[in-house]
């Protein structure tokens, strides 16, 4: 598996070294990322009728259908092409009625997709039917072609462009002062020697290696000098061994939480369901992922981004058909399963006992607060140090939310007395005791 | 100034013209050194390519590279479910409730799964669930790990299919059926009803065949007696709660006498309560658990025990049977006429096996009317006859059996005569063994049939008469297995699998519960009633038994360790390394003898080292038969003229290497006796055992162990038997308890957690013990780690015996020492009292961590890896700690254990920890630690902060039974009590304002937060 991340610390250490030169020198260039928020050009809608008729088709029907797929019954294109507008009021209000009836449309229609049976929408008027078939009517929307969509806020592709443009001009202004300098200099030599006028010579001086390697004073505080700063990166160094900070493997299927938590606000917990009760948040078994995912074959065109596209996207949720051993086109199980292989993002070391319940159910902290802005995230990545020292300052500073659990009620009571103070941080309740995380 | 001295190495250099003069002076050896051991041989050396410059080259690379790759992070993989299973939360425990019967251990579990494998063994505490679990049980979750399992079924040695094997057998089975030849199952005792009415229906299916019950360490005599009594063939399951006053002739019913599992009642009896506890007197050759425990033992040959039995019948019964005369009969006089003014609050027990002698028990309880004998709730769990099983032998050889199919059992292991079983076994035309593992039978017949362990099988068992107990699997099964049931369906031509059978069959059985209840519970109670006498002539019985002849020579009494019981799991290396509780022996089976016979025989034990002790050899010889280098252990109480030798041990087939220890006492159980007329001989050479305890007296240091009677414990103050040890302040003499160096925190708010020890009910069982290791992944080192006193137990049962008679008597002694020499001097008195009485008092002390509110352990560590909490508990940070071992050097208590070697993934240490399969068993809340840290009891902490969680989830206050350790959960005696003492209401906060209450070693001022309960014995 390719690894996406910090773990060469000396490339890192190089690009931050670089980093710094650059801020320094360009403090004047602003990073800017303009978000523009703009959604793709929506279709032209095509009256009011057809409007309304697309909220109840995505209300009522989307279920089962697609405009343009087959799904759990026909795709719906141009539904009025096939049937007349009388059969379909029927068909729609109470399907089964009319394959009793023994219309032979209705039968052969029956015949081709059983066992599913259409569910009775006696609630839905005529006028409704009209509005869905003018939505079902509409052209296909011409495929939106990727242009100047822009991402969400945080993918800076533009300004990146823009950047380099602006250092290689300044370099090439550079670039064209020196020569120009050294052409003047020597046009100007070459006037004064056309001219007779003697230019003096500058007298041979100690260079300035010299005079620094003689000057002791200087020696000695430049080698501390050294000596502390190389002191302080070989600790800086050593600190960062095994803290995985900002580690984003590439997993075996491109999993966008940004999709799910961020755009379609899908709750942490409704996946992550065993943080609300065990030690692990769990990774969500793949049954999990087909309750919506069934229905779930593609993604819309709005959720592509510049950088991955619809047809990746769609061919991800593939992915997980294979795994769960899906079959799409017959909507059934094979039985044929492999199990995904998930590079783990979050590694605490097995002489650290950690529980999500315990902050997730007991303390009610946001999932936000240690695993970053997950919403946003297009690949998983490790937001928090998870060192020791990021553990206890959280323990340190977070007041134990005590309110409504029985548990608290004596020992607050007590310990507040005790303390002097209202409110408890969880290092006051023995938070920071080595044995509670290590056993 | 320069000395000219010369100095002279050696005498040659006198010598001007020896070589070896010459040779020294140029080489530093004479000789050259042997470097093609370790190099290999000079040409290939010399002819190498690789230079030195090359090799530092080599080595500078592969360092280089290696702290690079070190720079990178492991990767990491997580697997979820593809479906999760509803019932399975990852990180979050399942508890099944199970009952389990192996043939020879039996009891009501619960069976804690994490992500779908089991790993640790509870009690089943519901109720109706009576029995326990022992080490044994506890240990036998990693024999469901054991990876020298047999995997698949095999045809003469070789891996086969299940059809072929179903078929093979059918086709025998048949052939046998239509030529009119005898078949016989073999089974160990089923105590299932289920399986019980399929042998029966394959009986009526096949004439010829017959269902033979073997147990390998029979009780037959005892089954026999009570058919003859009552007409059924079963075993009286006492209720020693009942009893005020125990006599036990020989029965170590604290051991594995009838199955065992008697501790808990016993020990109910055994705690004072409003002045009263019950009186216990055991007469006994070897010293047992049983014995330890008694407030009288009196040590005695089963001879003259039999002798005893019928004095006391006598007495009981006014009878007049002639006896001979025994030493000790004043004893045993007492005993019977407190016996009799006992009445029906008396009960009388005995282990000698003689269907004569187990009638008098019969009698003699029926003429007590005693409370604590009933026929109510037989106990099922003993059904095989000798009778039976000599009549196969017999067959067998004679050729008379065409098929032989064996189940649970392994004859040609734990039969006397194993090679005669081998010979006969190749007159059967087809023989099969279902069996866990290719074993010394399984490996002698066509089919060894692969059976699940219990873990992995559908079962019901019967413990007691109206009982009914569901063995459910925890866990699909490991290997390529079939149950002995499935296959006995599959001959009976019926369909479905023998879960549909348990469960059609069960339906009867269960009246107004229903199924989902009863595999819920594990357990289901329904009404018994008591079995109806017959008349029996017990004076006959009586006058028989008082003129057993007796045999001259030794006498050798085969007896089951609380270890490794029959011997079924001696591939278990926790039950290997766990000390004997009497002899504190692990990794060995020796014969005892008593200190004036080792005398008289020139055997030996002496100490070489903490851990290290080593014993002389002896040959056994019974009947002709010869037992070689049998190592001879020294036990105090041990009856003069008799020997002890254990069961379970000497057995090499399918063990790790390391397991292959001790000899087989099976080969002396002849005629199914475990009494033997025996000669011992003293061998060449030294047997080194590993001994965790080298010291076997308290030398008179009362305060470690304190006693007392109850006579004094119900007439004097504490403060005379339990008295608190002063020390001096400011020259005065001061409470020791009152004195401090450091000044205490404020331990009053949240949880604080005590453990309560009661030396009155421990009966040093060692369930906790095993139960520890299970739970937090301790690791097994070997014997010759334990023989370095390197050992890894958290918890271990301190075993101390009187020098004098008493413990008191020890401590007057002492406190009488006047001066250095003389009569009464120290140098000499401490001399003697290193030495064991004959027959001292016996007493068990589980030490673990103490938890010291001032542990002298933490104030001495460098990096501040141990340290204290609000809670009482005392944390170790492994992760912190950097092995200096001072905390150890430091610790009064010696409960700290050092990592000296990675126990893990290194196959020096080829146990459990070693293989895939063993390492399933590892608790995954609980840190494996690496080499070079300190270890010790963490009093649970992931169990209470479990708990702690849980109650925080539910937002509600801890209840008090809900705080356990692993060793206060499994101790069925009641003796360990974990809990909180800030909950005024928990039990825990009573039992340390008790009385009885002391710390041990109370005088260090370290401020424990284990507490002991003075043990009280009723002389």
């Amino acid at each position: 598996m390719k690894k996406v991340g910090n773990h060469n610390s000396i490339s890192r250490i190089l690009i931050f070294s670089l980093a710094l030169m650059l801020a320094f020198s360009l403090t004047s260039i602003a990073q800017t990322a303009a978000p523009v928020a703009a959604d793709a050009a929506a279709p032209a809608s095509s009256g009011a009728d057809a409007v309304k008729g697309k909220e109840l088709f995505n209300s009522q029907c989307a279920a089962c259908h697609k405009l343009d797929a087959k799904m759990t019954g026909p795709a719906l294109r141009n539904i009025i092409g096939k049937h007349d507008k009388e059969w379909l009021y029927k068909w729609i209000h109470n399907s089964q009625d009319l394959i009793k009836s023994g219309d032979p449309a209705a039968v052969k229609l029956w015949e081709e997709n059983k066992p599913s049976v259409m569910t009775a929408f006696p609630q839905l008027s005529n006028s409704d039917i009209d509005n869905i078939i003018a939505y079902t009517s509409e052209p296909k929307a011409e495929p939106v072609v990727a242009t100047t969509t822009a991402g969400p806020p945080g993918t800076e592709a533009a300004g990146g462009v823009s950047n380099d443009i602006i250092l290689g001009a300044l370099a090439l202004v550079m670039i064209m002062l020196i020569v120009m300098l050294f052409l003047v200099n020597n046009v100007l030599s070459k006037i004064a020697k056309a001219n007779g006028i003697e230019v003096l010579e500058k007298e041979p001086t100690t260079p300035i290696w010299k005079a620094f390697a003689k000057n002791q004073f200087l020696v000695l505080v430049t080698s501390i000098f050294l000596i502390l700063a190389s002191a302080y990166f070989v600790y800086g160094f050593l600190m960062q061994v095994g803290v995985d900070q900002d580690y984003a493997p590439i997993q075996p299927i491109h999993y966008s939480h940004r999709i799910h938590a961020g755009s379609n606000g899908i709750n942490c917990k409704y996946c992550h369901s065993s943080a609300r009760v065990s030690k692990h948040s769990g990774i969500p078994s793949l049954n999990v992922c087909m309750n919506c995912h069934k229905n779930i074959a593609e993604v819309s065109d709005t959720t592509a981004t510049s950088e991955h596209s619809k047809a990746f996207y769609d061919g991800e949720i593939q992915k997980l058909y294979k795994a769960v051993g899906w079959d799409p086109s017959t909507q059934k199980y094979t039985g044929k399963t492999e199990p995904v292989k998930w590079v783990r993002i979050h590694n605490l070391p097995d002489f650290v006992y950690f529980n999500h319940s315990q902050h997730v159910n007991v303390a009610g902290i946001e999932c936000q607060t240690c695993h970053g802005p997950v919403q946003t995230y297009e690949i998983q990545k490790q937001f928090a140090p998870l060192t020791m020292g990021w553990c206890i300052d959280c323990h340190r500073k977070t007041e134990v939310k005590m309110e409504g659990n029985e548990y608290y009620t004596k020992i607050h009571e007590e310990l507040s007395k005790k303390y002097g103070v209202d409110k408890l941080t969880a290092a006051q309740m023995g938070g920071l005791e080595c044995g509670k995380c290590h056993y | 100034m320069s000395s000219n001295k010369k100095y002279w190495k050696s005498v040659e250099e006198l010598n001007e013209n020896s070589s070896i003069v010459e040779a020294l002076r140029n080489n530093e050896f004479v000789e050259e050194i042997p470097t093609d051991e370790f190099l290999g041989d000079k040409s290939s050396l010399s002819s190498s390519s690789t230079t030195r410059r090359d090799f530092l080259k080599y080595v500078g690379f592969s360092t280089a590279a290696a702290s690079l790759a070190a720079c990178e992070g492991p990767v990491h993989k997580s697997i979820p479910y593809v479906v999760q299973p509803e019932q399975i939360i990852p990180g979050i425990a399942d508890y099944y409730a199970t009952s389990v019967f192996d043939g020879f251990d039996f009891a009501n579990i619960l069976v804690k799964t994490r992500e779908g494998r089991p790993i640790k063994i509870d009690n089943n505490k519901i109720e109706g669930a009576k029995f326990a679990a022992n080490a044994r049980i506890h240990a036998s979750i990693l024999s469901l790990y054991d990876s020298m399992r047999l995997k698949q079924p095999k045809i003469a040695g070789k891996s086969a299919s299940w059809a072929e094997v179903d078929a093979k057998i059918k086709a025998s089975v048949a052939e046998a059926k239509t030529k009119g030849k005898q078949i016989v199952l073999l089974t160990n005792t089923l105590a299932s009803p289920s399986t019980e009415k399929l042998v029966a229906e394959f009986i009526a299916k096949n004439p010829t065949a017959k269902h033979v019950i073997y147990d390998a360490v029979s009780s037959s005599e005892a089954l026999d007696a009570f058919e003859t009594a009552y007409g059924e063939r079963a075993l009286v399951d006492y209720d020693f709660s009942k009893a005020s006053l125990i006599v036990s002739v020989g029965a170590d019913f604290l051991g594995d006498w009838q199955g065992g599992s008697y501790d808990s009642g016993y020990a109910k009896g055994r705690i004072p309560q409003n002045g009263k506890m019950s009186r216990h007197f055991q007469l006994e050759s070897n010293m047992t658990l049983t014995g330890a425990a008694a407030d009288k033992r009196v040590p005695m040959s089963v001879a003259n025990q039999k002798q005893a039995l019928v004095k006391i019948y006598n007495v009981i019964t006014n009878g007049a049977i002639a006896t001979s005369k025994i030493e000790n009969e004043d004893e045993v006089i007492k005993a019977a006429k407190q016996l009799k003014a006992a009445g029906s609050k008396g009960v009388l027990v005995s282990g000698i096996q003689d269907k004569n002698a187990q009638l008098l028990v019969l009698a003699i309880n029926q003429a007590l009317s005693s409370e604590a004998f009933s026929t109510v709730g037989t106990r099922q769990i003993r059904k095989g006859s000798n009778e039976k099983v000599n009549q196969l032998l017999a067959d067998l050889k004679a050729g008379n059996v065409h098929t032989l199919i064996m189940s649970g059992v392994n004859p040609a292991y734990t039969l006397p005569n194993s090679a005669a079983f081998t010979a006969a076994l190749k007159k059967v035309s087809l023989s099969v063994s279902f069996s866990l593992k290719e074993d010394e039978t399984a490996s002698i017949t066509t089919i060894a049939a692969a059976t699940p362990h219990y873990l992995e099988s559908w079962n019901d068992v019967t413990i007691t008469k109206g009982t009914y107990g569901l063995t459910q699997p925890t866990i699909r099964p490991l290997f390529d297995t079939k149950q002995f049931q499935d296959v006995l369906l599959s001959l009976n031509g019926a369909a479905g699998t023998f879960y549909d059978y348990l469960k059609a069959n069960s339906s009867a059985l269960i009246s107004g519960a229903s199924w989902n209840k009863v595999l819920h519970d594990g357990i289901y109670v329904g009404a018994s009633s008591a079995a109806t006498p017959t008349s029996v002539n017990y004076g006959a019985a009586a006058s028989v038994l008082a003129n057993t002849k007796k045999e001259s020579g030794l006498e050798l009494l085969l007896y089951t360790k609380t270890g490794l019981g029959d011997g079924q799991q001696a591939n278990n290396p926790w039950l290997q390394e766990f000390p004997d509780p009497i002899t504190r022996v692990s990794w060995d089976n020796y014969v005892t003898v008593s200190r004036a016979d080792a005398e008289k025989f020139k055997l030996e034990n002496h100490n070489v080292a903490d851990g290290g002790l080593n014993g002389s050899y002896a040959t056994l010889t019974v009947n002709g038969t010869n037992l070689e280098n049998v190592p001879v252990i020294i036990q105090p109480g041990q009856a003069v003229g008799t020997l002890g030798l254990a069961f379970g041990y000497g057995k090499k087939a399918s063990l790790k290497e390391e397991m292959q220890v001790g000899v087989n006492a099976y080969s002396l159980y002849n005629n199914f006796n475990d009494v033997q007329t025996v000669s011992i001989k003293k061998a060449d050479g030294e047997h080194e055992f590993a001994c965790v305890q080298s010291q076997k007296t308290l030398m008179g240091r009362g305060d470690i162990i304190k006693e007392t009677t109850l006579e004094i414990f119900n007439s004097k103050d504490a403060k005379e038997w339990n008295e608190v040890p002063k020390v001096s302040l400011d020259h005065k003499e001061v409470d020791a308890t009152s004195v401090d160096l450091w000044t205490s925190f404020d331990r009053s708010v949240g949880h604080h957690f005590n453990l309560s020890i009661d030396l009155n009910a421990c009966t040093g069982c060692g369930a906790c013990v095993i139960a520890c290791h299970a739970e937090n992944n301790v690791p097994v080192v070997g014997k010759e780690e334990v023989r370095r006193s390197r050992d890894m137990h958290w918890l271990r049962i301190d075993r101390y015996y009187s020098s004098e008679e008493t413990f008191a008597k020890d401590d007057e002694k002492k406190e009488g020492f006047n001066g250095l020499f003389g009569d009464k001097g120290s140098l000499g008195g401490f001399g003697q009292m290193e030495q064991p009485g004959d027959n001292p008092q016996v007493a068990f002390q589980p030490v673990m961590c103490q938890h010291c509110n001032h542990a002298p352990c933490e104030t001495v560590c460098p990096v501040a890896a141990t340290s204290h909490s609000r809670q009482g508990q005392n944390h170790m940070a492994y992760n912190r700690c950097v092995g200096t071992r001072y905390c150890a050097n430091n610790c009064p208590y010696k409960v700290r254990r050092f990592n000296w070697f990675l126990y893990n993934k290194n196959s020096e240490f080829d146990y459990h920890m070693n293989d895939d399969l063993g390492r399933m068993v590892l608790n995954p809340d609980v840190n494996v630690r690496s080499r070079g840290v300190m270890e010790k009891c963490s009093m649970c902490i992931q169990m209470t902060q479990a708990t702690i969680l849980t109650a925080k989830n539910e937002g509600r206050t801890v209840k008090d039974s809900e705080f356990q350790t692993a060793c206060s959960n499994a101790c069925s005696s009641g003796a360990m009590i974990f809990g909180d003492v800030n909950d005024a209401a928990s039990k825990v906060a009573d039992l340390v304002e008790d009385d009885r209450m002391y710390h041990l070693l109370e005088h260090v001022g370290t401020k424990p937060n284990v507490f002991y309960h003075v043990k009280v014995r009723n002389t």
